[in-house]
């Protein structure tokens, strides 16, 4: 009977979804210490963007990510795009996972807006930060927190 | 490995001063050098795309680095301002140091 199978099928799904993370928890740990927040703000004092300001940033990244293997995030930067005043780079750190740094986008004033989006590997729940250089050698920076149910470690 | 396969999505046509959207997919494992083999318990030497370049008409107008944490099939996303008619042409390239490229025609005006 169908009403008695309903609340079977629901349990056996998430004893998969548990046992899954589970498993991504447990072969996760023991390989690679997480990048942290030192880790990040390292490499964002390398990208010489210690000290950035806020604003003028759009980070869109999901609230909650259900599968950390494939994230979805897009940036844009408020620019004019001109030759005069151009966004340069921006750069995408993420505080949770192995290492911080996730790409570098560069950008030309021929793409007129600045603005991308890829999609990211997330170990698990943390900050991802979006640090962007302007052509005037300013840095902005703007930081969103992702919820990440299965941690997506190296794939 | 297989060969990486590329898509790209570039409009055929655009008006001068058109700002367009351009997507661009390969399908590549990008292999973080963080997984262990399941068998052996080695670590899974490190194999991905750790560049992307796109050229109009020979410029290079928008670049990338990837590191391991941009998700296997890497896809990207960018604009470009229309200004003439033209060829783009999208390369990967590889740890390893093949390069994959794609080309696209955009008509202007």
């Amino acid at each position: 009977m169908s009403s008695k199978e309903t609340p079977r099928e629901i349990s056996r799904r998430h004893v998969i979804v548990l046992v899954g993370a589970a498993a991504a928890a447990a072969g996760m740990l023991p390989r690679v210490s997480l990048a942290d927040k030192a880790a990040t703000e390292a490499a964002i004092k390398a990208a010489g963007g210690d000290g950035a300001g806020s604003g003028g940033i759009t980070l869109d990244l999901p609230q909650i990510a259900e599968n950390g293997n494939t994230v979805p995030v897009g940036v844009e930067v408020d620019s004019p795009m001109t030759a005069g005043n151009y966004v340069k780079t921006v750069h995408l750190f993420a505080e949770g996972n192995p290492n911080p740094e996730v790409c570098s986008i560069h950008f030309t004033p021929a793409n007129g807006v600045a603005k991308a989006s890829t999609r990211i590997r997330l170990a698990k729940t943390q900050n991802i930060v979006a640090l962007a250089e302007m052509s005037d050698g300013s840095f902005k920076q703007e930081t969103v927190e992702v919820k990440v149910t299965i941690g997506g470690c190296g794939g | 490995m297989a060969s990486a396969k590329p898509r790209v999505k570039v409009p055929k046509s655009a008006a001068s001063g058109e700002i367009i959207e351009i997507k661009s997919l390969i399908s590549h494992k990008m292999e973080s050098g963080q997984r262990k083999d399941k068998k052996t318990g080695e670590l899974i030497p490190r194999k991905i795309i750790n560049k992307f370049i796109v050229t109009f008409n020979g410029k290079e107008f928008f670049s990338a680095d990837w590191a391991p944490a941009i998700a296997a099939n890497p896809y990207m996303s960018f604009h470009m301002r229309a200004t003439e008619s033209g060829t783009m042409e999208f390369t990967w390239v590889d740890d390893d140091g093949s390069k994959y490229t794609a080309k696209k025609d955009l008509k202007v005006g």
